[in-house]
């Protein structure tokens, strides 16, 4: 059976989790090791970390604090920010990453993708998409932690990645991310319906309700989250309860 | 307790931070080598891995750790192997091609076939016990039926013995077995060193049967 992950996601600035509002704003929340040690005491499925100005600075992701956080957390972790070589990938799976996620150097070189996944196998291989309405409806891509548009098509581009051999794809909402008004439902079906591969959806969490909406929705194989975590105003364990009870597949 | 000497075979494949951290956890001196003579002298040998079985035979082939593995585990000295670590374990496997494995445990490494779930087969599941295996004696000692541990794969087990079969798994309409053993040899087609605070739980009981 199919259990959705729920993910709390770690926006990494220097040596601290940050959290803005639409990808801006940004304030300080805590330290990256204590908070990951708290959500995988809480229950968490998996952890995601993101570099988020890596790419902007051409800087990689700092694999020493990723090796110290991993000391203690025996769940998959996935990182994302500035990975742009075989070289970066490799690092981060020997600092105790499972899975990178890969963005800004793939909208500008999309064979990287394909390369990637065949030197270290498609499950590890993330596509993370950052996506903005436009006025006319569809969504375009963007890079640089949302500070970038592309003119990409974020569907289409999901599409083709997912040829290229990509073995997951996180989706992030720029539009509702830090909002709290919950997940872009639509977001969510355009891509679900028609990714062979797992898809997790970030962006907007504000309540259990949200979370089960977007369930009952398109049920995605993972929901990301990060203020409503980083600011205790859910537990990971009382939504995964919240959930069970309503019918979602979760690990309890 | 005397530390127990642990080795952690890199043969070029995966992760093995997280799982030096989760053997690190229990006080053991466990490290990660890729000489022949540290399995001699080891008190217990751990393949890790994840990747194709050729490349996982490939790495070791190289290496000269074939014969090395193969003696120790006939010695029936205590093996953890995991994901591909687990599948070399068998005769045989069928990725791109047919490969011969280590053969300490008979049976096929095959693709995951006819189900209607995505493959890989990447995320948490749930691990049963069949009727003829006793947990209690083994690394899934005082673990409950049903307990969720994480997956990341394409291939599955199929062993050529029930006797073999330590664990079952189901997912998209199969049941797979998801663990194996014979002797104190144990393979798990799941990951405990990311499984959580029941991956750990697997570890120690790893290190209690050495």
């Amino acid at each position: 059976m199919k259990k959705v992950r729920i993910i709390p996601r770690l926006d990494i600035k220097g040596p601290n989790v940050v959290k803005g509002i639409h990808c801006e704003g940004l304030r300080v929340v805590g330290n990256p090791k204590d908070l990951a040690y708290r959500y995988y005491r809480d229950g968490a499925d998996e952890i995601l970390f993101m570099d988020i100005v890596a790419s902007l600075y051409q800087r990689n992701f700092d694999f020493n604090i990723l090796r110290s956080i991993s000391e203690r957390i025996f769940i998959p972790i996935t990182v994302g920010g500035g990975i742009r070589s075989i070289n970066d990938i490799n690092n981060a799976l020997r600092s105790g990453a499972d899975k990178v996620a890969i963005n800004t150097y793939a909208i500008k070189h999309p064979e990287f993708l394909g390369t990637a996944a065949r030197k270290f196998g498609s499950q590890c291989i993330v596509l993370s998409i950052e996506a903005k309405r436009t006025p006319s409806g569809w969504w375009e891509a963007y890079t640089d932690g949302g500070r970038e548009h592309t003119g990409i098509n974020a569907i289409e581009w999901a599409r083709r990645a997912i040829k290229l051999g990509i073995g997951e794809i996180l989706v992030t909402s720029i539009d509702n991310d830090g909002t709290r008004d919950g997940f872009d439902n639509q977001l969510i079906r355009s891509i679900s319906s028609f990714s062979p591969v797992p898809v997790v959806i970030h962006g907007g969490a504000g309540s259990k309700n949200s979370f089960l909406n977007a369930c009952q929705t398109h049920l995605p194989e993972g929901l990301s989250a990060a203020s409503v975590f980083h600011y205790k105003e859910l537990s990971i364990k009382d939504l995964k309860k919240y959930l069970y009870k309503n019918n979602i597949p979760v690990r309890i | 307790m005397t530390r127990k000497k642990i080795a952690i075979i890199d043969y070029g494949v995966g992760n093995l931070h997280s799982l030096l951290k989760a053997f690190d956890r229990f006080g053991q001196n466990s490290f990660i080598t890729e000489e022949s003579s540290d399995i001699d002298s080891a008190d217990a040998i751990v393949l890790p891995g994840v990747g194709a079985f050729q490349s996982g035979m490939d790495g070791l082939k190289i290496r000269n750790l074939i014969n090395p593995i193969k003696n120790y585990a006939e010695q029936k000295k205590p093996i953890l192997g995991i994901c591909l670590g687990a599948q070399i374990l068998m005769s045989e496997g069928y990725e791109f091609g047919r490969f011969k494995g280590l053969d300490i445990i008979p049976g096929k490494v095959v693709i995951f076939k006819n189900i209607t779930e995505k493959v890989p087969h990447i995320g948490w599941n749930e691990i049963y016990s069949p009727a003829s295996a006793n947990w209690n004696k083994s690394i899934l000692k005082s673990v409950k039926s049903n307990s969720d541990v994480y997956f990341v794969h394409s291939y599955i087990f199929q062993p050529k013995n029930y006797k073999n079969i330590l664990a079952i798994t189901k997912y998209g309409g199969l049941e797979f077995c998801s663990a194996i053993y014979k002797d104190r040899i144990y393979g798990c087609q799941f990951h405990p060193e990311k499984s959580g605070e029941i991956g750990l739980k697997i570890i120690k009981n790893f290190i209690e049967l050495i």
